[in-house]
């Protein structure tokens, strides 16, 4: 069943996948190698000296409370993202894949907000939610919510969820809109001649067929927001009000680059991508039993 | 039960291309009406406008007395079987014949009873936990029946649910399907651009072509005494021969017969011919020069030219070349390529048509 290409001999296969081979080796395993090695090591506040410390930047890291307050910070931000971005872009996708009059527009600007740069994303959302000059803010205050993402923890994750979910409902959109536009309409068709009303039609038949789309969004999903957020949180909160914002990733950033904690910094990102790994890992495992190929 | 009318139907897109163009079909109770026609004819739009899932334009279709027009496909109580089966690919056989009945709140012993039955009937009891997938054409087929079948509808709808088969499932299966039709005893709508399958199907056949109907009929007739040559060179295979009267001797040759003043156009089936070197009265001789010959067994085809050779008529899809005669003889003996020929038909098989081909002329 399967198309195999022939070839003759090992070199020309070789020199084929020479190239991705080179860009995960030097742009993936490389930089993961070296931050698996820093984190052993431990370097005087001047870079003078490095010493080789065996795990202890792993221990003083769990004896922090604030780490694993960020832990706790990056589930909840991501579950929020991956469910609303999941969900709304499938909604747009099966609004977009009905045969309305000028379709292709709305398609077309469904899928602008993608284009759009996470930080300045970021920007704009500032301006809108803004406590003192933005209009929704002040939509907010004069309808009696006390908006300030400033001050109020709540807020701010409010505030970045929406900045993260706008820019990735693009992206879940597109790839829900192909895999709609896959399904066979006859098989539709059928079920509707089978006395499915519309909302059943979905959950019993479209949303079923959906499935390895959806899989390989919630995979995709997760790992964006684990590490790709990072450019909104600094943009919009800086990961404050008092880490209420300060997600994995932005510790990371915060303690290796604002804090030149190298090796700490070294050891959280050595976790983040254990957890990640095990995350996709888990998610093939179980959740994979209930796609239908 | 119930028979399907359909009255002045047609079928116009907003973009001003006239699909149907008022087509009047009456299909009687049991009764199995085959649609055939070439591509792009709107014979599958026609069942489909049946179906529910394109509206009509203009015109009302009938299903068991009711007034279909404005009915969803769901409460139009019909089933149809797709060409390409549009079976549910996550659920397993069971469950997608279960499927329609569970969506109209059956109970669960009644939808298990039925599923069994057309099961049995199917030869499918041992593949009901299969999913489509694992499954080969002809059993995906049947579990398109059998989905169809479980409903009880009152009226089947099947959308060219052969073409996908190779040729020798193919016949095995439209044997199966008029069997099964037969017993049920359900009204029945089958698309098909196969001639054969028409034929060896309906009840009640519909040739179409152009968003037309060119004949409604019991197959025989149709194949005995085409209405235009459309239908002429549409149903029966290989093909008619046709033939211009313009003054030449074929004209000399009828002189005779009182038809002669309105046709244009000659028609006479290959399996009407015979190779003789006597005349028949009233009939038609040809002279032919032996092009080629196709020897299958049980028949052989002999192509020749005519002597005396012709200027065309506007050629029909499936027609010979202008000229060209096709002559189907019993047997493997015949002819050598080269020979000269005679060829006659006797009078009552000969077909007259008008010179636009669109009617028939005398009986």
């Amino acid at each position: 069943m399967e198309n195999r290409a022939i070839f003759s001999g090992k070199l020309l296969p070789c020199l084929l996948i020479l190239p991705q081979l080179a860009v995960s080796l030097i742009f993936f395993y490389w930089p993961a190698l070296q931050a698996l090695q820093q984190s052993f090591l431990v370097q005087d506040a001047f870079g003078l000296s490095t010493e080789f410390v065996w795990f202890e930047n792993y221990l003083s890291l769990l004896q922090t409370p604030e780490y694993y307050h960020a832990i706790g910070v990056t589930f909840v931000f991501s579950a929020l993202v991956a469910f609303f971005s999941l969900t709304l872009g499938l909604l747009l996708a099966v609004m977009a894949n009905r045969n309305i009059r000028g379709v292709q527009i709305y398609r077309t600007f469904l899928i602008v907000p993608y284009a759009v740069a996470p930080a300045v994303a970021s920007v704009l959302f500032i301006f809108m939610f803004q406590p003192g000059l933005g209009m929704i803010a002040r939509a907010l205050q004069r309808n009696g919510v006390d908006w300030n993402p400033v001050l109020n923890g709540t807020h701010a994750m409010i505030l970045v969820v929406i900045v993260a979910v706008w820019n990735q409902i693009s992206y879940n959109f597109l790839f829900f809109l192909a895999g709609l536009q896959a399904i066979p309409k006859s098989v539709i068709e059928a079920a509707a001649i089978d006395g499915a009303r519309p909302m059943r039609r979905f959950w019993t038949i479209i949303f079923p067929l959906l499935s390895p789309t959806t899989f390989f969004l919630i995979i995709v999903n997760i790992t964006y927001v684990f590490f790709n957020t990072l450019g909104i949180i600094d943009t919009a909160t800086g990961g404050g009000p008092n880490g209420a914002t300060q997600t994995l990733v932005y510790k990371v950033f915060q303690d290796g680059k604002v804090g030149t904690d190298l090796g700490g910094s070294a050891a959280q990102s050595v976790i983040l991508m254990v957890i990640v790994v095990a995350l996709t890992a888990f998610q093939f495992r179980y959740v994979e039993k209930k796609v239908h190929y | 039960m119930a028979n399907v009318t359909l009255r002045n139907v047609r079928k116009a897109y907003p973009n001003g291309f006239e699909a149907i163009k008022g087509v009047d079909v009456d299909v009687a109770d049991g009764q199995f009406c085959v649609l055939v026609g070439p591509s792009g004819c709107g014979k599958s739009t026609l069942l489909r406008m049946v179906a529910g899932l394109e509206t009509i334009s203009s015109g009302e279709i009938d299903i068991g007395g009711r007034i279909v027009n404005q009915v969803e496909p769901a409460e139009r109580d019909i089933a149809m079987v797709f060409q390409n089966y549009a079976l549910y690919p996550h659920m397993s056989v069971y469950n997608n014949m279960a499927y329609g009945l569970r969506n109209r709140r059956m109970p669960q012993p009644e939808i298990d009873t039925r599923v069994q039955e057309a099961a049995r009937i199917l030869e499918l009891g041992a593949m009901l936990d299969r999913k489509p997938g694992q499954l080969s054409g002809g059993q995906r087929q049947r579990v398109a029946m059998g989905r169809a079948i479980v409903r009880q509808p009152k009226v089947f709808l099947f959308d060219e649910p052969l073409s996908n088969l190779d040729a020798k499932l193919r016949i095995a299966m439209r044997v199966e399907i008029r069997k099964l039709q037969r017993r049920l005893n359900t009204t029945s709508i089958y698309v098909t651009h196969d001639q054969l399958e028409a034929m060896t199907l309906a009840d009640i056949l519909v040739v179409m072509n152009g968003g037309q109907v060119e004949q409604v009929g019991n197959p025989l007739d149709i194949y005995q005494k085409p209405a235009t040559t459309f239908v002429a060179s549409f149903i029966g295979a290989p093909p008619m021969n046709l033939m211009p009267l313009s003054a030449d001797e074929l004209k000399s040759q009828l002189a005779g017969d009182s038809r002669i003043n309105d046709a244009g156009i000659l028609g006479i089936r290959p399996e009407d011919f015979v190779v003789s070197n006597e005349t028949v009265a009233g009939g038609i001789a040809l002279g032919l020069t032996v092009e080629a010959i196709e020897r299958v067994g049980a028949e052989t085809f002999i192509y020749g030219t005519r002597e005396r050779d012709v200027q065309g008529v506007a050629a029909n899809p499936g027609e010979l070349p202008p000229g060209e005669v096709l002559v189907r003889i019993p047997g493997a003996i015949g002819p050598a390529i080269g020979e000269r020929i005679r060829a006659i038909a006797a009078p009552d098989k000969l077909h007259l048509f008008t010179a636009d081909g669109r009617q028939r002329v005398g009986p």
